[in-house]
Parts: structure tokens; sequence; C-alpha cells
């Protein structure tokens, strides 16, 4: 069994998802995935040993198609719907912090 | 309230000449007006749209097996040229570029799609209460929650705004706000309705079904929206199943959950609905034994895992470069983290974060592999049941409706509200929820679960249940 979740963690799993939390949603966060954790802990705590897992309730594999060029969805269309683009292209803030 | 027509019975008239699919239209928009500011069952009334559309179906020849028959569906469905929100704020203002194949398979059946209902955000939740554009309320109750995360479907079809609704259904996001709308509500087998152009929430178990006011309805649009999709890598070409006639339940063996009947928080009126739908059965001629499913009671722990981790991945799509809003920010990771803490709601915040640490270092093989091992676990119980039974039953929900804020304090308590429902998505089966009594004057939903590709049979059963309703 794992000990339960501090706030550190949060902000390390925070940082994972991308999310720029805020103080009061850090701390209520800490509680709430706590809780929500115990209660999953009667699963954590199963013996599984022999069982396998399972992805996905139909067996299916390789699933490809025929390799035949096919229209997509029109480009500036496409664009049109993000909030910023140039030249055919998304566009965002810099990537990388400017030279001093 | 005034049930609206039967779907049936409405593009019946409509095809014969004896009604007009405008006619028909204008009569659901006037309902809509007088009851929509109560209910907020939509996002989006889309009138302009469907009186074109309407207006196409009266003027075409061949006019299809839902000929002008109104629609509602789920915001989280895409339509083309039409704002596809999933009543999330980081969506704001984005237009998909492609309709959804259900959406263009009913188009094709001469279906009139008169709006965009309301959800959860990303069709996470119970209660309809997660939405960025408030809540939708209970038709039969407007103090009392719809359900969710399809509430807003379920609200249309019990309002009579439309005959029916298309909702999504995760971990019972159909048949709990069916249940506690008093409508019916199909989760179909995964895999045998596209989910191309449905907004991803957890793949392994997202699943397209219908809602409508009866059995029959229901199955005239299961029976339209199923079919394999080359678009859907995990649709199954299972041939379509012939859903109509009538409800012989002669023979048939029919198992009655235990876990479900017998666990904590189950409202004894609700019980006493499924043992009272039971003995119909047993009336009608099926046989009635009880079946014990004992890894279902670890189904909440196992989904809660494994959804919001699918979820985390899923909606990392959601950075604000590509649609949708973007929070200004000096560089593109800062913009990335500021769009996602302004544009998602509380729960999806949550759940990201769930499933972000059940998948993370450390973490993965404690909860969810775990998880995993735990599906195939709840998966071979329903298997040996069915050696035994040919479709099972229990509660849907096990309550009634419940009043708005009753349980947005508590995320466990919301979450206990998918106890009955989330198995079935786990293993993939088929399931049913199905109007049967009422307690404090609200509706209770009885659910039917049938095995893989078991819809014919499961159809039959609630059929016969719908016949035996007090």
């Amino acid at each position: 069994m794992t000990a339960r979740i501090t706030r550190p963690e949060v902000e390390h799993v925070a940082r994972l998802a991308r999310l720029a939390l805020t103080d009061a949603e850090i701390d209520a966060l800490t509680g709430e995935l706590g809780a929500i954790l115990d209660h999953a802990a009667g699963v954590a705590a199963l013996d599984t040993a022999d069982v396998p897992p399972t992805a996905h309730p139909v067996p299916l594999v390789n699933v490809l198609r025929a390799d035949e060029p096919r229209p997509g969805l029109p480009r500036d269309e496409v664009l049109g719907e993000a909030p910023a683009a140039q030249d055919g292209r998304f566009m965002v803030p810099r990537i990388l912090g400017e030279a001093p | 309230m005034s049930p609206a027509a039967p779907a049936a019975e409405i593009a019946s008239a409509v095809r014969s000449g004896r009604r007009s699919a405008r006619d028909v239209l204008e009569e659901h928009l006037d309902r809509i007006d007088a009851r929509e500011g109560d209910v907020h069952a939509f996002n989006l009334v889309l009138a302009d749209e469907a009186r074109a559309a309407a207006d196409a179906v009266d003027a075409a020849g061949d006019k299809g097996p839902l000929a002008g028959v109104p629609v509602a569906v789920k915001d989280n469905l895409c339509t083309r040229g039409v704002p596809t929100t999933c009543s999330s704020r980081i969506l704001d203002g984005w237009k998909p570029p492609y309709d959804a194949t259900v959406i263009e398979r009913l188009r094709a059946a001469g279906a009139v799609i008169v709006g965009k209902t309301n959800l959860d955000e990303f069709a996470m939740g119970s209660s309809t209460e997660n939405s960025a554009f408030g809540p939708t309320r209970n038709p039969h109750d407007l103090g009392r929650v719809p359900g969710g995360s399809s509430g807003g479907s379920a609200a249309a079809v019990a309002a009579g705004f439309a005959p029916l609704a298309l909702g999504s259904d995760t971990g019972g996001s159909i048949r709990q706000p069916a249940a506690l709308c008093g409508v019916v509500g199909v989760k179909p087998t995964y895999g045998t309705v596209s989910r191309y152009g449905l907004i991803a929430f957890a793949s392994s178990l997202d699943q397209i079904g219908p809602f409508a006011a009866g059995v029959d309805d229901a199955a005239l649009l299961l029976e339209t929206i199923w079919g394999h999709d080359r678009a859907d890598s995990t649709s199954i070409a299972a041939p379509r199943p012939a859903l109509g006639g009538g409800g012989d339940v002669r023979g048939l063996r029919v198992g009655l959950i235990a876990e479900m009947l017998d666990g904590e928080g189950v409202d004894p009126a609700v019980r006493a609905a499924v043992e009272g739908a039971a003995a119909a059965l047993e009336h009608a001629g099926a046989t009635v034994d009880r079946v014990s499913l004992p890894s279902t009671q670890f189904g909440i722990s196992a989904y809660y895992l494994i959804a919001p981790a699918e979820a985390s991945s899923n909606l990392a799509r959601y950075d604000g470069v590509r649609y949708g809003m973007r929070a200004e920010a000096p560089d593109v990771a800062q913009m990335n983290a500021a769009t996602r803490d302004t544009g998602f709601g509380p729960e999806v915040k949550r759940r990201i974060m769930l499933g972000t640490y059940a998948l993370s270092a450390g973490y993965y093989d404690a909860y969810y592999g775990q998880a995993q091992r735990v599906r195939t676990l709840i998966i071979r119980d329903f298997d040996r049941a069915y050696d035994d039974f040919d479709v099972l039953l229990s509660p849907t929900s096990p309550t009634v409706a419940f009043e708005l804020g009753a349980k947005t304090a508590d995320p466990l308590s919301m979450y206990l509200c998918d106890v009955c429902t989330v198995p079935v998505n786990l293993t993939g089966q088929c399931a049913m929820s199905v109007p049967f009594g009422r307690s404090e004057g609200l509706p209770i939903g009885v659910q039917v679960v049938a095995p893989v590709l078991g819809e014919p049979v499961m159809f039959r059963v609630a059929r016969a249940i719908e016949e035996a309703a007090p």
C-alpha cells in the first residue's frame, strides 16, 4: 500500500499534465485525490499475480487501412479554427527564451 | 408533460405524406420555446438549420427510416460548421470541419437535428452540473438533476423536445440519465457504433447510443447508427441486428446481480422496482435466479483509474494550438499550461490529475496496471454468469434523481452513482435502462445487461419490462 499523495507530488503531477494550477487548486486536489486513491486501495491490494491485464474490450489487432491516398480535411478550413495561424501553419508564441 | 409522438409514427406519417417534416419540427420547436428556459437541455438550438433540413426531407423522394424525426445530439458529437463545445470553455468558438459518422447516418436516414445538448464537461460527471454553461434540470422536478453526463439528451426526450436523442456512455452516461429522466437509454456493444467524430474521453470505454421515450424507438435509432466504419479502427463488422418485434421471454434465463441489489446505498424502492421487473419477466415465462459477480465490487475503483488515465492522454491535445481558446503567455509552455488551467473546469482537471498520477513512474503497476487486471477479473465473472443466464438485471442507478448540489462537494459520492453501470463499459457488453415504477414521484430505471452482441435478446427483455411497467 502506498502512502497518501502529498502536496509536492500533486505539484509534480500538475507539471506533467501541463496544468498551471493555483495554490488553492493544489490544496483542494491534494485532499480529493487522496480520498479517491484511498477508495482505490482495495484494487491496489488485490492478489492478481496470474491475471493478465485487459487494455481493450474487443480483441482487434493490427487494423490497417489500404495504403491508398485519400483527401484529408481542407487545410484552410482547419487552420481557420486555430487561435492563430500564418502561412499555412499553426502559430504559437516563442518556444525558447530570447537571448539577453 | 406532453410526451412526443413516437419516432416511428412520425417517420411513417412523413413518408406517407400525412404530415410534413416541417410541421413536425415546428411542433417540437414550440415545446422547446415553452420549457427550455426552465430545463436547459440544449447548449444550442438549431432552429434555422433544422427548418432547412425538414424542408429538404419534405422535398425528397426517398425519405428514409427516420423521415422528419427531430433528434437532439449530445454536444460532444462533431457537427460540421456548428459549434461543438463538450460544455467546456476550452473549445470556445470551435466549429468542427467535419460531421461525426453518426451525424452523417442520421442525416442520410432523413432525421432532423434540432440542437446540441448539454453535458458534464467532456462527459465527466453524473449530474450535468459540471457544464461550463450551467446545469440541465430534470423535467420531472426542476430542483433535481437529470443525471449525466448525457443529461441534456435525456432531459430533451423526457420534456418532449425531441422523440430521439444521441448520447455517449463511458461509465453510464446514457443509462443513468435515462433512468433519472424516465426514458429508455442504450449503451450498445463496444465497436458496433462508430466513434468517429465523438470527442474522445476514454477510448476503450466510450460508446455512442440512443435515447427514446420507448423501447421500439430506441431500437429504430440504434439500427440507423449501427455498423462498421473505416474511419474508426475499433469498430467491428457485425451485421446489423433486427431489433424490432416482440417481447417474448418464454424460456429465457434472467440473473439478478446480487452485489448491485444488496449493495450499500441502494434505495429500497429501487431494489423493489428491479424485483418487480424480475417478477414480471417470470410471469411472462422467464426463469429468474440470483447471481453473484464478486469482482464487480471493484468496478468503480478500476474504472476511476482506467478512465482518467485514458482521459489524461486524450485531453493532452487541448493545448491552445489547434482549436478553441488560448490564454496569452510569453512562451509556448506557459501558454499551454495557462490555457489548460483557464479552459478546463474543476472535474476535468481532477481527472487529468488522477489519470496522470495513475500512469506516472512508480505508480503505474500499483494503480493503472492493477486496474487493468481487475478488468480481466470482471470480464471473467460475467463470462461465468452467461453460462447460466441469457441476460442480467440490476438497478441502473442506486437512487432516483437527487437534488442539484447534493453531491458536488464530494467527488467520490458522485462517482458512486455509477456503481451499477461501469462494469458494462469495462467488459464491452451491451446494456440498457428501461423505466419501471417510481419513488417519491420520480422515475426508476431497471438495467438489462446482455453479452457482447446480445442486443436482440436485450431488446426482447426490455420490451417485456416496458409492457409490464406499472
